[in-house]
């Protein structure tokens, strides 16, 4: 869901208020945003302030006399010399190749807002050194490899150098603003609230001393104090309060990251348009391609070239903005090929420039220099995503709404009928009684406790929605309860907010509020949220959070929780309900049972707590596309559980698009379909026999890839890794990489072109890797690396390959759910590199509780083909779990024919049998059949 | 390590009383044991490969169409075969044998599995039957009403075609008499028209004057008429005890409605009479009957023809509506006919729903509400092998940001005509059930409902 979720009763809210306005305004409108509704740079005050602001002499100098240096913490004072403010830099040098810059007041009138709970513990230190200092500045060292970071002070920049390359610099085009807190003159000198002219205080132009003569009223100023957009004022009892700080980036031209953004994965300059917009809102039928924000938001920027990656992450929760130019950007290839042939001596560099309503300037610059690298330097601030529940991989049927339990029955009855595996059915909002939650609707679901018992014998589960916004209704337990507790957000006069959402009139719960969160986890014990049952899990919606009557459909920034404003905190509200949300579930079987929380809303950190969907997009060919580059950018930055919704959430896809979704999804790491309240059914079956069988082979596909899609899972878990990425981040330095967003690789090992054009006939993927192997999953032909390979396609084509020199152990006996495969055999496929060789890993755990981290019940080993032999050895011997899955067949694929193949064990060797295909050289060992967690070793001779 | 080895299987079976052991490998049907001869080498069921006997059901896939393992889950294409000793056989997919669901009643697909699963198949066996029973006797009682139906049916459309046959006479006659009078109001209307065309629009002038002065005539009579207590006022009582003037036709003038035509006065003057009379003068029926004196000859042919032509026109409509019934195609045997012309309600916790078959299906808001129409009309379309499962509702009340209403009927055979549920699976799409006995079928010998022995 669900933005029309939002829409559909917004517009009947409306539509009571003005219904053939309405009416009108939605049929001029049907399936596009309404871009009116969302504010661009120019309607939000402080970016428009900021923005006018141009690159120049910065007016901030450093006051080197301050410089403070303890063991790993510097801090020097700023000023700016337009008004005197004196600001505090911090500067530590974080373990792992990161700096951390910090910037705020010196001595701020109260204190600004630091984001709390997104990083996971105080980062560790290293130390830092002065290496020399004279008036101009200071050199500091950045411990190995040469590096150094260099304060200027006048103006203020900071560089960080490896040798005699300049990584990064900041501050270098002179946009560090820092908007001071100051009481509102104006109010005393002019009670009749003319406005003071102010502006952002890096301003070059003027001084504040002069501006508070002149005294002028200025209509491009407006918005310090209080600002109206549409019907909704703002009010500002703090002023304005924006932040502001540049980065270049010498020798990059392709930035990623930032999410949620309908776009591609390579960023775009932002020139004469709007900034890429980090503020999370729920976006009616968002358009494609541009900057505007979505409903989830994470400051985090990769940069990347063939030398270095690098990351620059922004811990700020307000409303933000990113400016991005390139001098390179408006070139052509032949300009560039000119610049060459020349010798043009202007190297590319990208300039960033971040802009927050609010907060202080906290920086993460994460070094790399490999893309892993600086995977695991972000994972090790903000955490990794979580390990799912093995079953949360498989397929989960949703729609807004399966109507009742009958329905639910018949549905799970039509997998059976259809022989289609599936793990979760979905109940959106209609489930609960009167959109209650933690509720179920007295006549539609009577007996939960009965379906989900049914599900169950099914070994199969069930998630219902649970969203944050809370009908007031004083009969309603939940709502009782958080008014007796005061957990409710404020509003700027200190009474219970109140906004429109799907109950009706509806109160927040202050998810900041650390007892508010703990109290909400409580609800979801099993005496608690009645009818629930341990295969019930939970699906947190209209986190942004949305509010229909609300300021861009989300709540006053002059809201309050506790002491800070709304406006402080907006982007991380959606982390904070997940984050409850799947404490909750961990409590609710005493710590011993992973959670399975989705969201919508997210920020820095929000991959700790489960999965991520790309919000309400539609039937249509372009969102099947951009499906793509916006799981990728999130896995970028973190966020590896991601998926859209199969078929497009709003409209009625044709068949042909539904099955390209399909065959896109099975291949994406949050697998779900779902589908808006007014389509029609689309349950995989409903489409002809011929459509059911393409949809029920790609689902087996999955399924028989779980193992895969399970170890990599839990890889991502302990290293930050991407399941789902972009070729570059395999291929760093093949420049063809960089902007490829219509494939993907899963792990390594696995590249996909999805099919996402309509009536396609053939595609051409990129195989990348010179002098490496791909073999084609389907029929095992082998092809080269390093080129475009046209590919002939049919309805029932889905182009994936398996790279030479990996190996990927299956589960091919596909069963109804993925509990019922717990057992089952696993075939390994070994694809052998052109030096016939190849790795890969195995893991296997109980698949659903914390035991593998608790207990170290699991089984983790490294599969190695090399010399014609293949091991399997153990890659924790300290682990302790007991399977009773084993190997009953190994594909070597580029293989020759052996004469004998014999399986090495406990010291004793056994003849295996085998059959050779020579057309495609594929072998196949037939039935070796040693446990899967045993040491072996397969000798063809 | 789990190999499993091959597995044989014991079935019991019981027939006439004396139990019976086959011997086979796991999963095979009795139709196919000829197939599986243990110690001779196996040949897939497709024929493309031989394998050792000791291949089969080793818990490996050998056969591409998965005949080699019928009792393991080896082979993604396989099917297991469950006697259900009691109840009826089945194949299940080979991917549910022994995945912890108990799929076959006689619990013989997990027996690998440690799922608990309980022989339930004498349990469903007499349950099954029980309903066979039950349903059988509904499907006697409902075949032999249909036959009624049909016999009903038949003689209604021979009436039916009757009648049309009749009328399809008289309306010849009718038309003659048409023609008739056409010429009659013709040659009648002669010196009129020829004064017509030569003085147009002196005689249109003179004709709205004559219609004036006759409706002042009129008014004036009325108005001495209704006046009768001839107090130089018509009053709302007088005026009252002339039903005819009901504006709402509900039968019943009341006083708010005779307030209404007077425009709110109590009482009326002749000078303000004329604005009543236009309301009432459309309606008002004369308490003296009396000729038009005044009519003049052509003006009588006029009306003679047209009360001629309006019998013919209503005899016309007659004819279509009962062609139009005809013309439904009410099921091999006319066993639909019944229903056309009725309705058929269910009431539900919101709405209350109504099936008019062959006309509309519509829903009503139990407590106050407009009515919503959930499609007309549109055709039988049930499966290919019987159409008349099936009735399509189309073209309803429009959905906001949707598609048009439309009803799915599915009959199903039943002593009574009743609609026994309704849902909307899809937005806007609507599924009804509905029981008639015009879908029963010929019932089937008893004798031939299952034993538990169709394995011999």
């Amino acid at each position: 869901m669900q933005t029309s979720h939002c829409h559909t009763p917004l517009n009947n809210y409306r539509m009571g208020l003005l219904s053939v306005f309405c009416v009108c305004l939605f049929f001029s409108s049907a399936f596009a945003v309404d871009r009116g509704n969302f504010k661009t740079c120019d309607q939000s005050s402080f970016c428009k302030r900021q923005r006018a602001l141009k690159p120049g002499q910065s007016p901030y100098r450093a006051l080197l006399e301050t410089l403070e240096l303890s063991d790993s913490r510097l801090t020097l004072q700023l000023i700016n010399d337009n008004n005197k403010v004196h600001l505090l830099l911090e500067l530590y040098r974080l373990q792992g190749n990161m700096t951390r810059v910090k910037i705020n007041e010196l001595k701020p009138l109260k204190p600004r807002f630091e984001v709390p709970d997104v990083l996971i513990a105080e980062p560790p230190t290293e130390p830092l050194s002065v290496l020399s200092k004279d008036d101009n500045g200071i050199v500091l060292s950045l411990g190995a490899e040469s590096q150094r970071l260099i304060v200027s002070a006048r103006p203020f920049r900071l560089d960080i150098m490896e040798g005699p390359e300049v990584l990064l610099s900041l501050n270098s085009r002179g946009l560090l603003a820092f908007e001071h807190l100051h009481l509102r003159k104006d109010t005393q000198a002019q009670p009749d609230g003319a406005e003071v002219k102010e502006s952002v205080d890096g301003d070059q132009q003027q001084d504040e001393v002069e501006k508070d003569e002149d005294g002028e009223g200025d209509k491009e100023q407006d918005g310090l104090w209080e600002e109206t957009f549409k019907s909704h004022t703002d009010t500002k009892p703090n002023g304005p309060t924006s932040i502001s700080l540049d980065f270049s980036l010498p020798g990059v031209e392709h930035v990623y990251g930032i999410p949620e953004h309908a776009d591609d994965l390579k960023l775009k300059t932002t020139d004469g348009g709007d900034p890429y917009r980090l503020y999370n809102l729920d976006v009616f039928q968002y358009e494609l391609y541009n900057p505007m924000a979505l409903y989830g938001s994470i400051p985090v920027m990769l940069a990347h070239n063939t030398q270095r990656t690098m990351g620059i992450f922004w811990l700020n929760a307000a409303e933000t903005w990113v400016d991005i130019s390139s001098n390179t950007a408006g070139k052509t290839v032949f300009g560039k090929m000119l610049d060459f042939v020349q010798g043009s001596s202007e190297k590319p560099q990208t300039d960033i420039r971040w802009i927050s309503e609010s907060g202080i300037i906290d920086v993460f610059i994460m070094l790399g220099p490999k893309p892993s690298d600086v995977f695991s330097q972000y994972a090790s601030l903000t955490g990794t995503q979580s390990f799912p529940p093995l079953a949360s991989l498989g397929y989960h049927q949703c729609r807004w709404n399966y109507n009742d339990q009958e329905d639910v029955k018949s549905v799970d009855q039509g997998f059976d009928q259809h022989d289609i595996p599936y793990d979760f059915i979905w109940l959106d909002i209609e489930h609960a009684d009167g959109k209650r939650y933690f509720t179920w609707d007295p006549h539609k679901f009577s007996q939960p406790k009965e379906m989900l018992q049914g599900l169950m014998d099914k070994r199969r589960k069930m998630v219902a929605i649970v969203d944050p916004h809370i009908k007031v209704d004083s009969g309603y337990k939940i709502h009782s309860e958080i008014t007796s507790k005061d957990f409710y957000v404020k509003n700027k006069d200190g009474r219970n907010y109140e906004g429109w959402c799907w109950p009706g009139n509806s109160g927040y719960p202050d998810f900041t509020i650390p007892e508010m969160r703990a109290w909400w986890a409580s609800m979801f014990a099993y005496d608690q949220y009645e009818g629930s049952m341990e295969n019930l899990f939970t699906w947190n919606d209209m986190n942004e959070p949305s509010v229909f009557n609300g300021p861009e459909v989300t709540m006053h920034k002059d809201a309050l929780h506790g002491k800070w404003e709304h406006r402080e905190i907006h982007n991380i509200y959606g982390l904070y309900v997940q984050m409850a949300t799947a404490e909750g579930q961990i409590q609710r079987s005493g710590g011993v049972e992973r959670p399975f929380v989705l969201t919508r809303a997210f920020f820095a950190g929000s991959q700790r707590f489960g999965a991520v969907w790309t919000g309400d997009n539609a039937a249509e060919w372009g969102h099947l596309k951009i499906s793509i580059p916006m799981c990728l950018s999130l896995g970028l930055v973190g966020v590896s559980f991601c998926g859209a919704d199969i078929g497009g959430f709003f409209k009625n896809p044709s068949t042909e698009l539904l099955v390209r979704w399909y065959q896109t999804g099975a291949y994406q790491p949050f697998f779900r379909a779902h589908a808006h309240l007014d389509t029609t059914r689309r349950e995989p079956w409903l489409f002809g026999p011929e459509n059911t069988a393409l949809i029920r082979e790609v689902i087996r596909q999955r399924y028989a890839l779980l193992p895969y899609w399970y170890q990599l899972f839990f890889q991502a878990y302990r290293t930050g890794m991407p399941v789902m990425r972009p070729l570059w981040v395999d291929y760093p330095k093949d420049t063809v990489t960089f902007t490829i967003d219509d494939e993907f690789l899963i792990g390594s090992d696995l590249l996909v072109h999805p099919i996402t054009e309509e009536g396609s006939r053939g595609v051409t993927a990129y195989l990348p890797g010179a002098g490496e192997v791909w073999y084609d999953v389907h029929t095992f032909q082998k092809h080269n690396g390093a080129q475009n390979l046209y590919i002939p396609v049919t309805l029932s084509s889905i182009p994936v390959f398996q790279r030479g020199g990996s190996i990927i152990p299956r589960k091919d006996r596909v069963r109804r759910s993925s509990a019922c495969m717990e057992n089952d055999p696993y075939t390994l496929y070994v694809a052998l590199s052109p030096k016939k060789f190849a790795r890969g890993k195995l893991y296997i755990d109980d698949g659903h509780s914390f035991n593998y981290d608790t207990k170290k019940e699991f089984i983790h080993r490294s599969l190695t083909f090399a010399n014609n032999a293949l091991t399997s050895s153990n890659l924790c011997p300290d682990c302790n779990f007991l399977t009773s899955s084993w190997i009953e067949k190994v594909l070597i694929l580029g293989a020759s024919k052996p004469s004998k193949v014999v399986l090495k064990m406990d010291g004793k060797e056994t003849p295996v049998d085998f059959e050779f295909d020579s057309s495609m050289s594929v072998l196949t060992l037939r039935k070796p059949g040693m446990n899967a967690g045993d040491d072996w070793t397969l000798l063809l001779q | 390590m789990t190999c499993l080895h091959l597995l044989l299987t014991l079935v019991f079976a019981v027939s006439l009383g004396t139990p019976v052991e086959i011997q086979r490998p796991r999963g095979v049907p009795l139709t196919k044991k000829p197939f599986y001869e243990e110690n001779k080498p196996f040949t897939c069921l497709d024929g493309s490969r031989t394998i050792p006997f000791d291949r089969v059901n080793d818990d490996y896939c050998d056969c591409k169409d998965g005949s080699d393992e019928p009792g393991t889950a080896a082979c993604p294409n396989g099917s297991f075969h469950c006697t259900n000793a009691g109840y009826r056989p089945m194949f299940i997919p080979s991917s549910r044998i022994n995945d912890g669901i108990c799929d076959c009643c006689d619990t013989t697909d997990e027996y690998n599995s440690g799922a608990k699963c309980e022989n339930t198949c004498k349990e469903l066996g007499l349950k099954e039957r029980d309903v066979l029973q039950k349903m059988a006797e509904i499907t006697k009682e409902g075949f032999l009403l249909k036959q009624q139906l049909i016999e009903e049916a038949k003689k209604g459309r021979e009436e039916k075609q009757g009648k049309v046959t009749d009328m399809q006479e008289n309306k010849k006659q009718l038309e003659e008499k048409v023609e008739a009078l056409r010429t009659v109001k013709e040659t009648a209307e002669q010196p009129e028209k020829e004064a017509k065309e030569r003085h147009l629009k002196a005689w249109e002038e003179q004709k709205a004057a004559i219609r004036l002065e006759k409706d002042k005539a009129k008014m004036a009579e009325a108005f001495l008429e209704l006046d009768d207590n001839a107090d130089g006022f018509v009053s709302v009582s007088e005026l009252q005890s002339h039903a005819e003037l009901d504006p709402d036709a509900d039968g019943t003038l009341t006083e708010t409605e005779v307030q209404g035509l007077m425009g709110g006065a109590a009482q009326v003057d002749t000078s303000t009479f004329e604005s009543v009379w236009t309301n009432i003068k459309d309606k008002y029926h004369s308490e003296v009957s009396r000729e038009e004196a005044d009519m003049s000859s052509a003006q009588k042919a006029r009306d003679d023809f047209e009360d001629s032509e309006k019998a013919l026109r209503e005899m016309d409509d007659q004819i279509r509506n009962i062609e139009k019934e005809l013309s439904f195609d009410f099921g091999p045997d006319a066993e639909f006919t019944y229903l056309y012309s009725q309705c058929y309600e269910l009431t539900t916790s919101e709405y209350i729903y109504r099936l008019c078959p062959f006309n509309r299906v519509s829903q009503k808001p139990k407590y106050g509400g407009s009515e919503t129409n959930l499609g007309t009309w549109g055709s039988w379309s049930g499966p290919e092998n019987n159409k008349y499962l099936v009735m399509k509702y189309e073209h309803g009340t429009g959905c906001w940001q949707g598609p048009n209403r439309s009803t799915t009927v599915k009959l199903t055979c039943g002593k009574e005509t009743v609609v026994t549920s309704t849902s909307e699976p899809s937005r806007c799409e609507y599924l009804m059930e509905f029981t008639t006995p015009a879908v029963c079928q010929e019932p089937a010998n008893m004798d031939l409902l299952p034993h538990g022995h169709e394995e011999l």
